[in-house]
């Protein structure tokens, strides 16, 4: 089984959000990345089918140099070789144009199956790899949860809202966006880290993919959220706090 | 058309709520551009759901009706409104934010050289939409420049179905039926009926005061703290996604879009930062209360009472607290 795995390369969880000059993203000068969580949950699959079946699992990415540091974390793991687009524009280009940087980048390997997150933790527009799956008029599969090769193709877990799931089967070539939680995330050996040093990242640019940035949606501004609740923080030490806490839940919330 | 098409979404035979929210969405928008809307539904029986939308002030109401699009596959729906659409041309299509829009309206749209506006929270003047970024913690204002039509999916909740437009004269409402060209071939995916996970024992929906954690608390040894804190209040314990997916509480105690849905007295939510996949399954809580270190969390947009500090010195003390006024 040949697989491809679309990873992004996201701010980390709990960096500190503070709007560029622009008012049109955040200041990402001393942001620290990392690898998007269901990309993680995607990568981990792909593996597993690879040592199962044999066959070759190759990740994608897009971005600008730092992503180079994300593609080596899932070289580590097991990856056996990349594809970095670098690419310094990638938060002006909308989901159809990123998608189109993907699809080119991928058509040529002829993959049997492409996996991806359902959604990044930064944009969280979920859109990526369906739109990839349309470009390159394969099957698609959402929310995937488990993956199963068959005769002909796949079986794969979908799971559903509150607490559903379906089983769908599709023909290979196909794409699969990965929900989390569905195996468990290795780390990277030693060993690992070791031969990742050593094993090929091709590099292509969106002109060598012949991708132009024409977009159709634009992000015009960012802001910080209003509240919609006023919040009464409670200051002090812990013990001050939590004192504070259990008198307003008693005598003013009345839910003691 | 040349108007506002609102896709709707049937739940268990009826309307679902998210999609009357998507209608009002789309009146909104129609109020904005003084433009008609009109709503469709797809199915293989679509008689009933078409009369039930009917009650609402709609120019025409569009039924695609065809064997093939009885189950829901992405390949059928895609092909069945892509004709709709190029029928019709609307110059805007509203969807209800629902797991099945996410899997089509991506590629729906982009089989127009067009992008979903995924998600959207609110429209303003323009019009510009409104979704969330980075989990909630930023909103990014969003504007479509492409030709029509222009996609957007809007996220349940956000806009109020009671104040609908009902029609004066359901009797006038123009219903066509489209029978869309589809061939079994060209559905490339086999779905199964729905399944139940596990056997649910606990139900949360009951309970009136629950204890959540989150991913702040670490490592599966700290559980036993937030569930000595649960047990002093009388609490049941639940916990955010990650918390489920790592294994550490079992997934009948998740919360959230893709858990349970809760209305408690008291949510006390800890270590939990409020991505909007959690919000969905606990707002209707009487009282929220979060303790993050991250003053910046998107929980405390929603919480009533909040303690910015460390989990493991707040909550030691709070459950000494919650005993000391016990006695």
């Amino acid at each position: 089984m040949k697989i491809i795995v679309a990873i992004k390369q996201v701010p980390e969880r709990d960096a500190q959000v503070r709007i560029d000059a622009a008012g049109k993203w955040i200041e990402e000068a001393d942001l620290q990345f990392a690898l998007n969580e269901s990309d993680a949950y995607a990568l981990e699959e792909a593996l597993q089918l690879k040592e199962k079946h044999g066959g070759e699992a190759i990740v994608v990415s897009a971005g600008p140099e730092r992503v180079g540091t994300t593609i080596r974390e899932a070289l580590a793991k097991g990856a056996d070789r990349a594809i970095q687009i670098v690419c310094d524009d990638l938060g002006a280009r909308d989901a159809l144009g990123v998608a189109r940087l993907l699809a080119a980048a991928i058509r040529p390997e002829n993959p049997d199956l492409i996996l991806t997150g359902l959604q990044s933790e930064d944009l969280g527009l979920g859109q990526t790899g369906v739109i990839v799956a349309e470009l390159l008029g394969l099957p698609h599969a959402t929310l995937i949860l488990h993956v199963e090769k068959t005769e002909t193709g796949v079986t794969v877990k979908r799971e559903l809202e509150e607490g559903w799931f379906q089983t769908i089967e599709l023909p290979t070539p196909a794409v699969l966006t990965i929900q989390s939680g569905g195996n468990k995330l290795r780390y990277a050996t030693l060993m690992g880290i070791k031969r990742a040093k050593t094993k090929e990242v091709r590099r292509v640019t969106a002109a060598d993919l012949g991708v132009d940035s024409t977009s159709v949606v634009v992000l015009e501004r960012v802001a910080l959220p209003q509240k919609q609740k006023s919040t009464q923080i409670l200051a002090g030490t812990a013990k001050e706090s939590a004192a504070a806490l259990v008198e307003k839940l008693k005598f003013e919330a009345g839910v003691l | 058309m040349n108007g506002i098409l609102v896709v709707v979404e049937e739940r268990a035979g009826h309307i679902a709520r998210i999609s009357w929210e998507a209608v009002a969405a789309g009146q909104r928008l129609a109020a904005q551009l003084g433009l008609p809307v009109s709503a469709a539904v797809l199915g293989s029986q679509t008689e009933a759901l078409a009369a039930e939308i009917a009650t609402i002030q709609l120019d025409n109401i569009v039924r695609i009706e065809h064997p093939l699009l009885a189950r829901y596959t992405a390949d059928g729906f895609t092909l069945a409104l892509q004709q709709l659409i190029e029928i019709e041309r609307p110059t805007h299509l509203v969807l209800p934010h629902t797991y099945q829009v996410r899997d089509y309206a991506p590629a729906l749209a982009a089989r127009f050289g067009q992008v979903l506006i995924g998600d959207v929270v609110s429209i303003g003047d323009g019009p510009v939409f409104k979704r969330q970024l980075l989990q909630g913690r930023l909103n990014g204002t969003y504007r479509h420049t492409g030709s029509s039509p222009c996609f957007i999916s809007v996220q349940a909740g956000a806009f109020r179905a009671d104040g609908l437009q009902t029609s004066s004269n359901q009797a006038t409402t123009a219903i066509t039926i489209l029978t869309p060209a589809i061939e079994a071939t060209q559905i490339r995916t086999k779905p199964s009926q729905p399944f139940r996970g596990s056997s649910q024992t606990v139900d949360l929906g009951s309970a009136q005061r629950i204890v959540s954690v989150g991913r702040g608390i670490k490592d599966a040894e700290n559980i036993p703290l937030v569930q000595e804190l649960a047990t002093a209040l009388g609490a049941e314990l639940a916990a955010s996604r990650p918390i489920c997916d790592n294994g550490w509480l079992p997934l009948e105690r998740q919360v959230g879009s893709s858990g349970q849905t809760v209305a408690p007295k008291l949510y006390l939510a800890i270590g939990i930062s409020g991505a909007i996949q959690h919000l969905v399954g606990m707002k209707g809580s009487q009282c929220v209360v979060a303790i993050n270190k991250d003053p910046d969390a998107p929980i405390f947009e929603i919480a009533d009472y909040g303690i910015v500090g460390d989990l493991f010195e707040v909550v030691p003390a709070l459950i000494a607290a919650v005993k000391a006024a016990k006695q």
